[in-house]
């Protein structure tokens, strides 16, 4: 069995390096109509139709986190992913494809993500992603599912109670490509930023004393000290963070399917269900 | 430090689950790089006028960058020039990549190894240029690049640890989520990583000393 | 089609991330280099015990990845109370790795010199320590500069590992480019550009010394 599927597997990397021989070939090739057609936006096509997609190959595919407590987390003792984001992933397979069952999750990360939508290797992210203006040249989002904000996590006897606390020389920890990143240097330019690869990441950086703080939204942070409670979260946020679900530029279909879906478990007390298994409190209104 | 906890059966398993990904992308890098290197380090060796020059030129210049950089560059880069791979393949042809180029360079110099003396012997009894490549020059010179060829492996089995940046759910990430459950886990995990890459690694080495005074 | 206003914009992050890499580079040579010299001549010293140091020390490393060695610097060392900054920890990590490339390198140097050497070094009065010094090492330096330099071009290259524990070097600047800005094809073409800017004269340095070297035989 297993060594059939290493055979798959060299087979199938024949193709990739023929596919992308050919591939740059074809770009050397026609440089000036590529130049041309990269202007606005280069892949203006590649969105439109995934629910076609999926009903096609009869499976949702999802881009979630495997390392956030409460959104998306892997446990490496029964390899399941679980959380708040793979319970709305579950959710839009019952409404496409009759089976919340029906879903095939695939680890991104807050830099990984938009290329993987990009690439067609995703059909939908779902992970803690907030909503902006540059994000929305890239992907259209769905309506808010989940509003954070962005806080503090520091150890449990930290001096730290705010970002007004956050002193010249010391380190804020963050992931690579996050918003978190960009609000933390706007709001404490004294602090010293260093980005990591993701949160799980930071967080072990965290805990090795590689910093003093570690920021992202109050959501995650709730996770990581529920996960260890030598660490605690600041009351304040210095931000809003509107969650969004995340698809494939051009396709309005899809993303009226997933608004209508939002809004209905909304009415249906669905969402709130959801929100509190999590969570552990009800959503504000 | 504790051991105890770091060491439990899930945690095991799901460290050698990471191990058989490590694994399967030093298979498949292994096989296509000393593919491709083979053919490069020919060309090369041959100096057919334009594509040698070229080929050197490509060597050159993938043999002086980071595998790191190259890793990025298939996984975040090609997709905006319409090559999209998921992580695995981005990996891996990463790997080929890199190690091809490095590969070839050994091919190259163990074929200049071989006397000339040889090659005007075997074309001046009958043989044809590629003939006298293929069952005079290559064979010989294979001999002699076992042992750089070998450690070149292990450099790729090792490397493929790189991967851990692309969160590839190879050895080093899975031995990183579990360090992200307890700080005490990190030097107990880290050391059975170590093991298990010596393990593979060391035994490669020894058979490429056999391979070496069996020839010798 | 490339995008030159990705390099102008970020200038000054491509300028610092290339500062470290560089001092990285240079201070793990000089530390490795060091390093590697004790450990090479543990292993040919005529000492048993600080033989196997020296053996296990190069075989152990050599065979584990970098990254291994250097997040053991970077989430390791704190678990038992003692904590480096990411650059520090990384450039330490690269340090330590490559000391057993470099001793490897240099204990091959050593051995090709010939043994009669030590023997007439030795019976005409010289210590150990002083063969050692006077005799063997000027010998052996010469052959093992052009494998050192490779040793270098390769710790410049592994220095882009620093870019995984936010070291501050040109890959991490590099990767928080195309992060921010989507633009990743174009960032890493820069970034491999300033990689070559320090590999490629070393590397055609070194192919230089080799030829000569050949020559010389």
């Amino acid at each position: 069995m297993k060594a059939n599927k290493v055979w798959k597997k060299v087979a199938g990397m024949g193709l990739v390096l023929m596919l992308s021989a050919t591939a740059l070939a074809g770009c050397g090739g026609d440089k000036t109509s590529e130049g041309a057609a990269s202007g606005g936006q280069s892949t203006g096509a590649a969105g439109a139709g995934t629910i076609a997609k999926m009903k096609e190959r009869d499976k949702f595919v999802v881009g979630v986190k495997y390392d956030l407590n409460l959104f998306g987390l892997k446990d490496p003792a029964t390899g399941n992913v679980e959380g708040l984001d793979i319970d709305i992933a579950k959710a839009i397979a019952k409404k496409v494809l009759g089976d919340e069952n029906k879903i095939e999750l695939k680890e991104v990360t807050s830099k990984t993500r938009i290329p993987m939508l990009k690439n067609g290797e995703i059909d939908a992210i779902i992970a803690t992603m907030t909503i902006t203006e540059e994000r929305k040249k890239e992907v259209d989002f769905s309506d808010v599912y989940f509003l954070a904000g962005q806080s503090l996590l520091v150890k449990k006897d930290s001096s730290i109670n705010g970002i007004k606390d956050l002193q010249k020389g010391m380190k804020v920890l963050t992931a690579k490509g996050s918003t978190s990143a960009k609000n933390i240097r706007a709001s404490a330019p004294d602090a010293e930023i260093l980005e990591f690869e993701n949160y799980a990441e930071a967080f072990t950086a965290l805990k090795a004393g590689q910093g003093d703080a570690l920021t992202t939204d109050n959501a995650l942070l709730y996770g990581m000290a529920k996960q260890d409670p030598n660490y605690r979260v600041t009351e304040e946020t210095f931000t809003e963070e509107p969650y969004g679900i995340a698809i494939s530029k051009g396709d309005a279909e899809f993303v009226k399917t997933v608004n209508d879906l939002l809004k209905e478990m909304k009415e249906n007390g669905e969402y709130d269900k959801i929100y509190e298994k999590w969570i552990g409190e009800k959503p504000k209104k | 430090m504790d051991f105890i906890g770091a060491y439990t059966p899930s945690h095991l398993t799901f460290l050698l689950e990471g191990f058989w990904i490590t694994l399967q992308v030093a298979f498949l890098s292994i096989v296509f790089s000393f593919a491709i290197a083979i053919v490069v380090g020919v060309l090369r060796y041959a100096r057919i006028p334009v594509v040698s020059r070229i080929l050197a030129t490509v060597v050159e210049l993938v043999r002086n960058l980071p595998l790191l950089l190259i890793i990025f560059f298939t996984y975040f880069a090609l997709p905006e020039v319409g090559i999209k791979l998921d992580k695995f393949y981005a990996a891996v042809l990463a790997l080929v990549i890199f190690e091809a180029a490095m590969l070839s360079e050994i091919v190259r110099s163990g074929l200049n190894s071989v006397e000339k003396g040889q090659i005007e012997a075997a074309r001046s009894s009958g043989l044809n240029y590629v003939q006298t490549l293929w069952h005079v020059v290559l064979p010989q010179a294979l001999r002699r690049m076992v042992p750089p060829i070998v450690s070149q492996f292990i450099s790729l089995l090792k490397d493929t640890s790189l991967a851990v940046i692309i969160a590839l759910p190879e050895l080093m990430n899975h031995a990183q989520i579990i360090n992200g459950r307890n700080v005490n886990y990190v030097i107990p995990t880290f050391l059975l990583v170590a093991v298990m890459y010596f393990v593979v690694n060391y035994a490669l080495s020894i058979v490429s000393k056999r391979l070496e005074n069996k020839h010798a | 089609m490339i995008d030159f206003s990705i390099l102008i914009d970020h200038w000054d992050m491509y300028l610092e991330g290339f500062g470290n890499t560089l001092k990285a580079s240079l201070l793990a040579l000089i530390g490795s280099f060091v390093l590697g010299t004790i450990f090479a001549i543990f292993r040919i010293s005529p000492i048993r015990p600080l033989n196997w140091i020296g053996a296990a020390f190069v075989e152990f490393i050599r065979n584990i990845p970098l990254i291994l060695v250097v997040f053991l610097f970077f989430v390791g060392l704190p678990a038992i109370g003692i904590v480096l900054n990411p650059f520090l920890a990384g450039t330490m990590g690269l340090t330590v790795y490559t000391a057993a490339f470099i001793a490897e390198t240099i204990r091959a140097g050593i051995q090709a010199v010939p043994k009669g050497q030590t023997e007439a070094a030795r019976s005409s009065g010289l210590t150990y320590l002083q063969t050692m010094r006077y005799v063997i090492l000027p010998q052996a330096i010469k052959v093992v500069i052009p494998p050192m330099g490779n040793q270098f071009i390769n710790l410049v290259k592994n220095s882009s590992v620093l870019g995984v524990i936010a070291g501050l070097d040109l890959m991490y600047f590099g990767d928080l480019i195309a992060a921010d800005t989507f633009v990743t094809f174009d960032v890493y073409i820069f970034v491999g550009l300033f990689y070559l800017i320090l590999t490629l004269p070393l590397s055609s340095f070194v192919s230089y010394l080799e030829r000569r070297l050949a020559k010389g035989r």
